[in-house]
């Protein structure tokens, strides 16, 4: 288990970076290697190039903005999770963070990295659509924003070109009187789930008005589904078996060697209850404080 | 006088090193060594038509690229069958690099030598194969049904069908008042050390010898294996077992192919050559066990007792059978546990499949015997509406019937033949600490809060210390330091702290003066090796009596040189002296004296003058005596000496999503007198973890082809920290074992045998559906629900 | 077809070390191989085990998922760095001494490493936080349970020796 070869080099500027990757249509980016580096290292992937981005400067920050959290590449998991004003501004990006992996894996690991890996049992681009955010991107033509919505092509696709570099990453602010809530069932803590689901509810008084859930590990490309109008206003548990069922239509979960399809799916449904519960809860609280 | 070390909690004294990360494992040596890489099939079954290695010829910092047909002599033949049997009429072993065909995914096919892993690996790359590929074998069913064979020469796939009865069971059964029966399934998983395997081999031009340092439970049967395979006397060869990152029985098989490759690259290329593997490769290339099928009949009284019991099961031992038939054999005798059946009869058939090996792991075929009896006892007490633990007690064999023989013949060869026990206690132990009698309380409160939990109870008998012997070597040195070797290797159990606590005791030395060395052929050529929970047994015995021949000769020595007689003398901290005088001599003095050298070395050479020994009209060496304080025993035991214990474990399962949490794990377990309790907690707790492993997690999910789906540890699921209990309370009962001087009883395997029998129960009794396969997830448990009337008798 | 080496500068345990290595050399094998620590161990190259891990700038990161010429710059500690300097056992090393934290040994540099970072950010840890501080290790032999208890032990003797300072 040891990569193939490669040529290496960790540029100091963004631009130098953005050349290196047009000079090779192998080359690839380097961020946290954690989940680049054991695909090297089991010959699944072996590209001639390797664009190490750590060394470029003013990209590790995390930045609380006025309508939301803005991400730089090089910010490791862990000190998103760490941030105080993040788990204010946007309490769902801690609340998912704490379930990527092992706090070790998260000293090393991007945030910025896992969302253009764009695997569909990854916690954050989940997230990132569930709250309709946008990742910056620099290519040989500048720069452009990606909204989350066209970020996910296909299993492990990003609309990514190759040579581009992800900067930065943009979580909106949870507005007022709205809850978020996460949760996740792995066979082992720390693993990638065999189902998670995470909510945003909004409310007025004891009504919901808007209610949307993010799945992973149920389809091939993180989902979101709009629960709103199958919860109609209420979250009892006849308004949460049908919100149940709208996301399931919109599920594909598959059989592995963890899980059968069937009980992704019944997860699905237990977890799309609970969450929507508890960000319901969450804004209710919101809103009274 | 010096504190008894023999059942203290001493600290280790490996550990020093081995937290200061200055222990040296096999990857660690020969730091100027190539590295070799090997060749794998990726496919299950397939003939192969031919094998192109030029492309790897110019790759710049390779050494050598060899395929079977560079093997020559006894290399170029399959590797032995370690452990024939009668009745393994159709035992077959690979190539140590495949010939014209290939049986599982990752038997190995080239060898590359290079300047390192990386460049020995771009090598692999080049090698071009073609395949003609055959069907695969996959799983017990596919082998039974055997429409298509690993082996053409084998029939039905079946390499062994064993037998063995105790009585009439078939008539005993159609008599029975009451009669069940039960299909059982267990699948495979794996020992899986944190350390793979490895090998270093150096070659000496200027003394024509063999140096390996391997990373095995037996180097004494590794350099047996090279010496036959090279061509090379045994006295040519020394195998050095290094530190040992975890055995668990995987690393008994010998000689692997790479064990042969890399002493034979090393003497051709006159260079160090190393191969440590990577963690795929020992998912696809070591070894694997547990994988079984079971067929039940049992016949009972009113009363729950067995009057008569039949078992038929099939045993996937995968492609090849190198290891034998230890494995079924432990299973069809330790299945009994401690039970007595009015008549038993057993039958197995082992059978080929296109997977990789199945040898010994931790356990070796009881925790599927414990699986089979345990889910019988509670099918019994289901059926009796009885208590489980009742059904167990009026089956028990009882403590005055020992010894107590089962009328078997065990893996050993020998009687079935326990030797002591006290199963009664045990069980109001682990009642006790489980609280088994107010059980159900804790279930109606924890319904109260719409909660579901289930208790298990799984009881076993382990034969442990086989024979046929283990010896020592113990050499009292001139400066008092005890220098102890005995040949079978350590892999993590502390044997350099039991053993020193042994010689410390017997010798009457400081436990600090002791150093032991185990498995280095140099130091002792004649050992077995380390598995069926034997090391304490056989070589702290061995151990034991050495150290006792040590001392009667330094007594003897000593009561000359003091003019006293030896029963007036005792040893303390390693001076001997007058009992209730202070005439004395340092054990290092006597040293000195044992060997009538001329010339002087050090203080204890001086200090030695004052005193005169042996009689100056004799040789100074007596006819029936040698010079030097040492000395050296071998213990061989009649037969092996039967530890027991029994776990309770109980369980939540998660009404909603059918995850499986442990509120509380409890083992009462009996290994004779302990030797360390701390190193024998710690054996526990390791082997409930890997219990907790193959009941709820661990598994090897081949697809039809024969493809290993999860050969990685993101996907082959051991337990981590948060899926092991929170804690784990044990409780000891020491029934001494009369079979060898110190009284003792193994202790490695015990801690993982009931696991799958105790959850399976709790999981059954929370559940209240029947568990009949493990391991089991939470999406097997919510497909369970689902094929069953949901919680339907939620009655008593 | 040689392959191209670069020259690098790693920082181990407060000594500065040059090498020549190929871009794809692991950290993990950089150090065991090319420094001769062989302190730091390798189960898995996938990043699973944890037997690997290194302290990068006084943080835990899995050196078999680093590549040696992107450490060039950090600080890397190894389980060879923990003893204190007179050449005493650490608090962790002595913790692990204590309570039979460990068996074979194989997988204990990473949880030194681990732990030693653990109680430096959290030095009076609950039993939870202990666990939860190696939770992503993992152990073939112990079963953990000595382990545990080797945290707040060594958080314990890291606390005294502080207070004696
Ligand atoms: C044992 C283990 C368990 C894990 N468990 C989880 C888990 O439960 N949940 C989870 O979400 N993740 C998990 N991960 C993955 C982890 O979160 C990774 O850190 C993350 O997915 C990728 O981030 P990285 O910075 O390491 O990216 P890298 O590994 O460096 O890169 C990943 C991919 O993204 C590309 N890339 C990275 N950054 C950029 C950029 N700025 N611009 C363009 N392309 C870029 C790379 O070219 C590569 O293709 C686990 C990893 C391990 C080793
Ligand atoms: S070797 Fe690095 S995590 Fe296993
Ligand atoms: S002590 Fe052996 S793997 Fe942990």
């Amino acid at each position: 288990m040891k990569p193939a070869p490669f040529d290496y080099v960790r540029p100091g500027t963004l631009e130098e970076a953005l050349q290196a990757l047009a000079g090779h249509p192998e080359a690839k980016v380097l961020a946290g290697g954690q989940s680049l580096v054991p695909l090297l290292s089991m010959r699944l992937a072996a590209p001639a190039v390797l664009v190490d981005i750590n060394d470029l400067p003013d990209l590790d920050h995390v930045r609380v903005v006025a309508d939301g959290v803005r991400i730089g590449a090089l910010a490791r998991h862990a000190a998103v999770l760490r941030d105080p004003d993040v788990a204010r501004v946007q309490p769902l990006v801690p609340l998912a963070l704490a379930n990527v992996a092992h706090a070790t894996i998260r000293n090393r690991g991007t945030t910025v990295g896992s969302l253009v890996h764009a695997d569909a049992a990854a916690e954050m681009p989940m997230v990132l659509r569930l709250l309709e955010g946008s990742l910056d991107v620099a290519g040989p033509g500048g720069r452009r924003t990606i909204p989350a919505d066209e970020l996910y092509v296909g299993p492990l696709e990003s609309s990514l070109h190759h040579d581009e570099i992800a900067v930065e990453a943009f979580f909106p602010a949870l507005p007022g009187g709205s809850g978020v809530a996460f949760e996740e069932i792995a066979r082992r803590h720390g693993d990638y789930a065999m189902c998670g689901v995470a909510a945003v509810v909004a409310v007025e008084g004891d009504r919901v008005v808007k209610a949307s859930a993010g799945y992973l590990s149920v389809s091939d490309i993180p989902t979101v589904v709009d629960l709103t109008e199958a919860l109609d206003g209420s979250v009892d548990d006849t308004a949460l078996a049908a919100a149940a069922d709208v996301a399931l239509e919109q599920l594909d979960p598959e059989t592995d060697i963890h899980a059968t399809a069937d009980y992704r799916a019944h997860l699905a449904r237990v977890l799309t209850a609970r969450v929507v519960t508890a960000a319901y809860e969450n804004a209710r609280e919101e809103q009274q404080s | 006088m010096t504190t008894k070390m023999m059942g203290a909690k001493v600290q280790r004294v490996e550990d020093d090193r081995l937290v200061r990360g200055t222990g040296r494992y096999v990857d660690d040596v020969a730091p100027d060594a190539l590295h070799a890489a090997v060749l794998r099939s990726p496919h299950a079954h397939a003939r192969i038509v031919s094998i192109d290695v030029d492309a790897v010829l110019d790759v710049e910092g390779v050494h050598a690229v060899w395929t079977h047909e560079d093997l020559e002599g006894a290399m170029a033949e399959p590797l032995p069958l370690l452990i024939p049997h009668p009745t393994l009429t159709h035992g077959r072993t690979q190539y140590a690099l495949a010939k014209d065909e290939v049986n599982h995914v990752g038997e190995a096919i080239a060898f590359v030598v290079a300047d390192d892993r990386y460049v020995a690996e771009d090598a692999l790359a080049r090698i071009v194969v073609e395949y003609e590929l055959l069907p695969a074998v996959v799983g017990i069913e596919a082998a039974r049904t055997a429409t298509h064979l690993v082996h053409d020469d084998v029939p039905g796939n079946v390499a062994a069908r064993m037998e063995q009865s105790n009585g009439d069971a078939a008539a005993a059964i159609a008599a029975a008042p009451h009669t069940l029966s039960l299909d059982l399934k267990i699948e495979r998983s794996a020992c899986m050390p944190m350390e793979g395997r490895g090998t270093v081999a150096r070659w000496d031009p200027d003394q024509n010898r063999l140096q390996v340092w391997t990373s095995t439970q037996t180097s004494t049967g590794v350099r047996a294996a090279v010496a036959a395979k090279l061509g090379l006397d045994l006295g040519q060869v020394d195998v050095i077992t290094p530190d040992v990152g975890g055995g668990f029985g995987v690393k008994i098989v010998h000689p692997w192919p790479e064990e042969l490759l890399v002493p034979l690259a090393a003497q051709r290329l006159g260079r160090a050559v190393k191969f440590t593997e990577d963690r795929r490769e020992h998912f696809i290339s070591s070894a694997h066990e547990r994988a079984q099928m079971h067929h039940v009949e049992v016949g009972f009284d009113d009363e729950g007792r067995v009057l008569g019991l039949d078992v038929r099961f099939w045993h996937d031992h995968g492609a090849y059978t190198p290891y034998g038939l230890i494995v079924p054999i432990i299973t069809s005798t330790q299945l009994l546990g401690p039970y007595k059946p009015g008549a038993y009869h057993v039958q197995f058939d082992s059978l080929y499949t296109n997977t990789v090996i199945v040898t010994p792991y931790r356990g070796a075929g009881r925790p599927q015997g414990c699986f089979v009896m345990e889910r019988t006892m509670d099918a019994i007490a289901a059926e009796l509406g009885k208590d489980r633990a009742d059904v167990r007690a009026v089956n028990f064999i009882q403590p005055d019937e020992f010894p107590y023989d089962q009328g078997l013949i065990f893996q050993d060869g020998r009687e079935l033949k326990y030797d002591s026990g006290d199963y009664p206690a045990m069980l109001a132990k682990i009642k006790e600490l489980v609280d088994w009698d107010h059980f159900e309380d804790f279930r109606a409160a924890k319904a109260a809060e719409g909660k579901r939990v289930g208790l298990g109870l799984a009881c076993y008998v382990e034969g442990t210390g086989v024979g046929p012997y283990e010896g020592a070597h113990v050499h009292i040195e001139t400066s008092g330091k005890v220098k102890v070797a005995t040949g079978l290797t350590s892999q993590g159990q502390g044997h350099q702290t039991a053993f020193a606590q042994i010689v410390a005791d017997e010798l009457g030395v400081r436990f600090e003066d002791v150093e032991i060395t185990t498995g280095d052929t140099r130091r002792m050529p004649y050992a077995v090796g380390t598995f069926a929970s034997r090391a304490a047994v056989m070589s702290g015995s061995a151990i034991h009596l050495a150290a006792k021949r040590t001392k009667e000769k330094a007594l003897r020595i000593a009561a000359d040189a003091l003019e006293a007689d030896v029963d007036d003398l005792e040893i303390v901290d390693g001076v001997v002296s007058v009992k209730g005088t202070d005439s004395s001599i340092p054990l290092g003095t006597v040293a000195v004296l044992s060997n009538p050298l001329r010339y002087a070395f050090d203080e204890a050479s001086k200090a030695a003058t004052q005193f005169n020994v042996g009689d100056p009209t004799k040789p100074p060496v007596a006819e029936d005596d040698e010079p030097g304080l040492e000395g050296k025993d071998f213990y061989s035991p009649p037969r092996s000496t039967f530890a027991s214990g029994m776990h309770a474990v109980i369980v939540e399962t998660d009404v909603e999503t059918a995850e499986i949490r442990i509120l509380k794990y409890a083992v009462v377990h009996d290994c004779g007198h302990l030797i360390n309790p701390m190193i024998v907690e710690g054996q526990i707790h390791g082997g409930v973890a890997q219990g907790v492993g193959g009941a709820l997690y661990e598994r090897m999910a081949y697809d039809e082809s024969g493809q290993l789906l999860n050969a990685s540890f993101m996907d082959f699921l051991m337990p981590y920290v948060t899926e092991v209990p929170a804690s784990i309370e044990i409780d000891h009962l020491e029934t001494p074992s009369p079979l060898n001087p110190l009284g003792i009883k193994g202790a490695g395997e015990a801690g993982v045998i009931p696991g799958s029998a105790a959850f399976a129960a709790a999981i059954e009794d929370a559940e209240r559906l029947p568990i009949t396969a493990m391991p089991i997830s939470p999406s097997e448990l919510f497909a369970l629900r689902a094929t069953h009337a949901p919680h339907a008798q939620e009655s008593k | 077809m040689t392959e191209q080496t670069h020259e690098i500068r790693l920082s181990v345990n407060g000594v500065e070390h040059e090498a020549a290595v190929p871009a794809r050399r692991l950290l993990s094998d950089a150090l065991r191989h090319d420094l001769g620590l062989t302190g730091t161990h390798v189960g898995c190259e996938h990043g699973v085990c944890g037997a690997c891990t290194v302290l990068v700038d006084g943080q835990p990161m899995r050196s078999c998922l680093m590549f040696a010429v992107s450490a060039a710059g950090h600080e890397i500690t190894t389980v060879e760095g923990l003893a204190r300097p007179d050449g005493e056992l650490g608090p962790v090393q002595q913790a692990f001494r204590e309570c039979h934290g460990l068996q074979c040994g194989f997988c204990t540099p990473g949880f030194l490493t681990t732990i030693t970072a653990g109680i430096a950010e959290n030095p009076d840890p609950t039993e939870d936080e202990a666990r939860d501080m190696v939770a992503g290790n993992l152990c073939r032999c112990t079963g953990y349970q000595n382990i545990v208890k080797a945290v707040c032990r060594a958080a314990e003797i890291a606390r005294e020796s502080e207070a004696v300072r």
